[in-house]
């Protein structure tokens, strides 16, 4: 049952000898200690080591990447470790097709916000809470076992908390607590799930209990009725940390007064834990539960999809107005997870990967913005583009990113969420593709606000993009264009994994369900269509056209016209 | 020579991204040159391609090539595949053809332009994207052609971006091109679902397959097509962009917003026949009446626009109508022909008008023009050229086309004929009348008058304007203005499409099957569903005469108001035509007002009711807690460092019972 599991340990075991998932989550916390025992008063050298080993775990994740068997769906580089063998807590974690690229993307976008942005104050105390949140981070994504990922899930609001608060602007110290505790009432329902899932577990299927996820999800013995309340409670958790409407309210605080580095983690990677969750802890953990109650989460985020962008359009705050963009761009997520078929999930998760740098990446660039010229009221800043051509071309090519033009990453997982969404659900993604007419609303008219216009008082002193500060953001802007033109090496170490999970949920659900799939008709080449169609019309002259004429003409006269052929 | 396919796109790419590069340090005119050459490079290929498919028999004349996969997921998989096949060829050849001339033009255009490197860099993505949308082989990578196109559309229309209103016309164009791509994206999810994929060939396969599919799907799709054409090629009711466009630099009208992009719509809708076949009667007809509407709502509007360059964007909007109206009445061959001499009409009217504008300090109201044929002979002698061909008058490109166009409309419906043929006549007055303001009567730019940039919607001013303009023609030229010929960068560009507008006939000419070049190439690719001619050869005839007797009472209808002052001209110029039937303002008022309000409307909701109700929430607990304070310290932060804490002796308790 949990065969796959042993076959992925098979393959792991041959493939690679090195402890890769422990010296994920350890190495950022080796850098938090090393930082913590260098002397405040030396600061640069603490931003030094911080880039050093989160570069270095980023660098791990890389190798992942690069070692990662991608024809294979279960779980790679497993590590496992007896834990607290009484109670079935253990030390188990994998990754597989779904986190690969979120653990990768965790392992680049740290080091290169260390690196982007300046604390500006106390540098020993922030390297270190950044340090400890990306171990967090990888933490939640490799997780398998339902005791260690909530230790994570719970683990990573801390840092992120000290980091709103301390390093924030404005009404940082309102925003960190409205997070912090939105978050924490939402997780105290898990811990409820997570404890009655084990033991129900246990004494449903008679065997020892165990918190390893993958051996509840093969052999789920609890009745529907609690699955699907067990669902709720884990959802309920996710809902908020994506976050899904009407819960999303602690997001444009926290973004807009976060510090620079503080925004871009929350978009690029913590909101991707809720999603993430949805699809290991929801679909995979609860199939049934996941499909019972997908009308209600394809409706919330449809309108989140909507709502978020019609409320981003009329933002006064640049930044609080990236902010509501993902709520839209999230919203995308959540619906192509609940479409519960391939092409739904796997734009998702394409989804999560290209919102976490494409809004990373604007918000760095607001960030710089705000450094430039200390206001974010878009009322304040105008013509921009004149000032600093450079930094406008940049932002041009994330925005049109962010909007979803096909040729760069956004599109990609839009596309896919809305033709998974089409094919399930057909007038959920008929609503949901207003959204894409909203997005171009919002930013366009944002961009014309801030970077067009006639150019006047301080905005005509902004300085350019700077070389360093190019070399920053490059790594983003190439992500932007290749897995906007290439995504298949990306989609295809998804797909093996999200067809097991559908295969998964099909199966939990039993027989009423099917994947939604297209039918699929015909297929050959433009060649030989043209030619075979133009035999045939050489053959029956000119009485075979049964296509053309039965709208336009009863006669048969065809005069003159094909006379010369 | 067909395998020089891939070449086609390859050079204006390569042009994009050396300009990206190394653009700013090229600098003038080394910029425009290089990027000329580059379109002329796709051009040179594309012609090869063409004679290598030429060489071919009737039936084998297509041409795949496949560079990578591009999105593959599950049953889903679209490909970077080209298709060089008679219909993407007829479209390069003159895409890059006539882009070839108006870099050349944009040359001396944007002379002293200080981001002149910049504006050849997106004309040449200009040239890839639509290539990309012309030659991709299936609908997605078209529609990463059509978006890229939308995209350089943008950057070009708010070019000069220091002015609001370029900027407002940029986004105009870009949102409510993004209104017609929501129609554009339906379609293919339909199409996914209901033939698993969307390449062309195997969309085609299933479509004509005996099972086929349900007419109402092949209907829902080409209805939902249409809402992407019709916001691309400026259809009614999504037609409202394209005079703001006329905000970007001249080249730029006359090559995407005149002679390319905006004929987008009717390349897709012909790509797509076999669907239109297969879907119910009324869709083809509801694209062909409402391009008969779009085609005389705009001629009206073109008539008393004073703006030169607002005449010619009505004027585009209303001749894509005609194209639609081929379309729709299933007559695909005369709306590529009509597509094709409209591309070298149009581009020669605009560039003509820009060479106008450029010699007259960039001042764009007709009303202070007149008599500049002697200033300017060559730009005159060319847009004669230009309007004897848009007009209908034989033997120039158009009376042809638009012949046939008329010919598809009266085989469909008799009241389709006589309306579109209204519309001729009305094509035939508007452009007389800019060629009679413009290059004939009395010059009235005489008078010093403040070269305001008079916008077309100011006719309530006209009626001053007009004594100032009697006056004025009695005086003698003042220094205000020189009018000049434009230098050879931009004069020989006039010339070669004059060229072209004059003879482009030949491409397609009624007389016997021989002579329907164009009709023999495209044939493989309509799969027999272009609609046959079932009028009589005198039919033909009559309807070719009341064409072009139309087209002559146009312009002499023009001539009697314009040049002899016979007929009042305030008549004509109605307000309500200039304001274009108040419909930009309607819509305008709209997104400003109940629109916008609805907008501000969720926004207070979001900060008041749903934050409210977090806020009251937290409110109630801090009430609760207040009572409780002896207790708690109530710091958050302290509770974080409980958690912190509280985990770390959790961890500590389970890593020391960890058996090893």
């Amino acid at each position: 049952m949990s065969g796959f599991i042993f076959a992925a340990e098979a393959a792991e075991a041959s493939a690679l000898s090195f402890p890769l998932i422990p010296a994920l989550i350890a190495l950022p916390l080796i850098g938090a200690l090393v930082v913590g025992l260098i002397p405040t008063a030396r600061d640069g050298i603490h931003q030094q080591l911080a880039v050093l080993f989160s570069g270095a775990a980023g660098a791990i994740s890389v190798w992942a990447l690069v070692e990662f068997d991608k024809t294979d769906a279960g779980f790679q580089f497993v590590s496992q470790q007896d834990w607290v063998a009484d109670l079935g807590i253990q030390w188990l974690a994998g990754i597989d097709g779904i986190t690969l690229f979120l653990v990768v993307l965790t392992g680049l976008l740290f080091p290169l916000t260390m690196v982007a942005v300046n604390p500006g104050h106390d540098h020993k105390p922030y390297f270190i809470w950044l340090l400890i949140l990306q171990s967090g981070c990888f933490g939640v994504f490799v997780a398998l076992d339902l005791f260690m990922f909530f230790v994570f899930f719970e683990i990573v609001l801390v840092p992120m908390y000290f980091l709103i608060g301390k390093w924030g602007h404005g009404n940082a110290k309102y925003a960190a607590n409205k997070f912090f505790l939105f978050t924490m009432a939402g997780s105290a329902l898990m811990l409820v799930s997570i404890v009655t899932l084990v033991s129900l577990q246990a004494r449903e299927s008679g065997n020892a209990a165990t918190f390893s996820v993958v051996d509840i999800a093969e052999n789920l013995a609890i009745g529907q009725g609690t699955a699907r309340w067990l669902f709720l409670g884990f959802a309920l958790a996710f809902a908020v940390k994506v976050p899904i409407f009407p819960l999303h309210t602690w997001l444009p605080d926290a973004h807009t007064e976060a510090p620079t580095a503080g925004s871009v983690i929350l978009a690029g990677v913590m909101l991707k834990l809720g999603t993430y969750g949805f699809l290991r802890f929801g679909l995979y953990l609860f199939p049934e539960a996941s499909n019972y109650f997908a009308p209600v989460f394809l409706t919330l985020g449809v309108i989140g999809i909507v709502y978020g962008a019609v409320v981003a359009t009329m933002q006064k705050d640049l930044k609080r107005l990236v902010a509501y963009s993902s709520v839209a761009h999230l919203g995308f997520i959540v619906l192509g997870t609940f479409s519960l078929n391939s092409q739904g999930i796997q734009g998702g998760l394409a989804q999560m990967i290209n919102h976490g740098i494409s809004t990373g990446a604007l918000f760095l660039l607001v960030g710089w913005l705000y450094e430039r010229r200390h206001t974010r009221q878009i009322a304040e800043l105008g013509g921009i583009q004149k000032a600093a051509p450079v930094f406008a071309g940049v932002f041009t090519l994330v925005m049109l990113s962010s909007i979803g033009l096909p040729g760069l990453n956004g599109f990609v997982g839009e596309f896919l969420v809305l033709l998974g969404a089409f094919t399930a659900h057909r007038w959920w993604a008929v609503v949901a593709t207003v959204g894409v007419i909203l997005a171009a609303l919002y930013l366009l008219w944002a961009y014309q606000r801030v970077f067009h216009g006639p150019t006047e008082g301080d905005n005509a002193d902004t300085p350019d993009l700077s070389v360093w500060e190019g070399v920053v953001i490059a790594p983003l802007l190439v992500g932007i264009v290749f897995l906007g033109l290439y995504p298949k090496p990306m989609l295809e170490r998804m797909e093996p994994a999200i067809d097991r999970l559908v295969e998964h949920v099909e199966a939990g659900v039993g027989g009423d369900f099917t994947e939604p799939v297209p039918t699929v008709g015909e297929s050959g080449t433009f060649s030989e269509l043209v030619e075979t169609t133009h035999a045939e019309h050489e053959e029956h002259g000119s009485h075979s056209d049964e296509h053309g004429d039965e709208d336009h003409s009863d006669e048969e006269d065809h005069g003159d016209e094909e006379g010369g052929e | 020579m067909e395998h020089l396919l891939w070449v086609i796109p390859a050079f204006p790419l390569v042009g994009f991204l050396t300009l990206m590069v190394a653009g700013r340090r090229m600098g003038e005119p080394m910029a425009g040159w290089f990027a000329t050459s580059m379109v002329g490079g796709a051009f040179a290929a594309t012609a090869a391609v063409f004679f290598g498919l030429l060489g071919r028999d009737t039936g084998e004349r297509v041409y795949e090539f496949t560079l990578f996969e591009w999105l593959p997921s599950g049953e889903f998989s679209v490909s970077f595949g080209f298709l060089g096949d008679p219909l993407s060829i007829a479209m390069a050849l003159f895409i890059t053809g006539i882009s070839t001339l108006i870099h050349l033009y944009a040359i001396g255009y944007m002379h002293g332009d200080p981001n002149f490197s910049k504006f050849f860099l997106y004309l040449n993505m200009f040239v890839f994207s639509m290539l990309m949308l012309v030659m991709g082989d299936n609908m997605l990578l078209t529609f990463l052609g059509w978006e890229g196109v939308g995209a350089c559309s943008y950057f070009l229309i708010s070019f000069w971006f220091g002015d609001e209103a370029n900027a407002s016309a940029g986004k105009k164009a870009f949102v409510t091109n993004r209104v017609g791509d929501f129609g554009f994206m339906l379609a293919m999810f339909l199409v996914f679902f209901t033939v698993g994929s969307l390449n062309y060939s195997d969309m085609f396969l299933s479509v004509m397959s005996p099972d086929g599919i349900a007419e109402s799907t092949a209907t829902a799709i080409v209805v939902l097509l249409f809402v992407g054409a019709a916001g691309k090629s400026a259809q009614f009711p999504l037609y409202l962009w394209l005079p703001d466009a006329m905000a970007g630099p001249t080249p730029v009208s006359a090559l995407i917003h005149a002679a390319t992009m905006v004929t987008s719509g009717v390349y897709l809708l012909t790509r797509m026949n076999p669907v239109i076949a297969e879907s119910a009667n009324w869709a083809p007809d509801m694209i062909a009446w409402i391009g008969l509407f779009t085609a005389l709502f705009a001629a009206t509007i073109a008539v008393a626009q004073n703006d030169i360059k607002k005449v010619l964007a009505y004027s585009t909007v209303s001749q894509l109508g005609f194209m639609f109206v081929a379309v729709g009445s299933g007559l695909y061959v005369a709306a590529i022909f009509h597509m094709i001499t409209h591309a070298f009409f149009k581009a020669l009217l605009f560039l003509g008008a820009g060479s106008v504008i450029h010699g007259m300090d960039d001042d764009q109201d007709m009303r202070h023009y007149g008599a500049l044929s002697k200033a300017m002979p060559i730009t005159a002698a060319t847009f004669i050229v230009g309007w004897l061909a848009i007009s209908g008058v034989p033997p120039f490109s158009g009376f042809w086309s638009k012949d046939e166009v008329l010919l598809a409309a009266y085989e469909n419906n008799f009241v389709l004929w006589l309306l579109l043929l209204l519309a001729a006549i009305m094509t035939a007055f508007y452009m007389s009348r800019l060629v009679f303001m413009t290059f004939f009567g009395e010059a009235r730019w005489s008078d010093g008058h403040d070269a305001e940039a008079v916008d077309g919607e100011i006719a309530a001013a006209e009626d001053a304007d007009d004594d100032a303009t009697v006056e004025a023609a009695a005086e003698a030229p003042s220094r205000e203005y020189h009018p000049h010929e434009s230098p050879w960068q931009m004069w020989v560009p006039l010339v070669a499409l004059a060229g072209l507008a004059a003879v482009g006939g030949v491409l397609n000419l009624p007389f016997s099957h021989d002579t329907k070049l164009l009709e023999k190439w495209l044939e493989p690719i309509l799969f027999g569903n272009e609609v046959h001619i079932t009028a009589s050869t005198g039919t033909k005839w009559l309807l070719a005469i009341f064409a072009i007797v139309g087209g002559v009472v146009g312009i002499g209808l023009a001539a009697a108001a314009y040049l002899r002052k016979r007929i009042d001209t305030k008549a004509i110029e109605a307000p309500i035509l200039a304001q274009g039937w108040m419909y930009d303002k309607a819509v305008t008022d709209f997104m400003g007002g109940p629109g916008r309000r609805m907008f501000d409307a969720a926004t207070w909701f979001d900060a008041n009711i749903i934050d409210g109700a977090v806020k009251g929430t937290a409110r109630i607990t801090t009430t609760v807690g207040s009572r409780l304070r002896l207790a708690q310290t109530g710091l958050v932060r302290t509770y974080a460092l409980g958690v912190v804490v509280g985990t770390v002796i959790l961890v500590t308790y389970f890593v020391a019972r960890m058996s090893f």
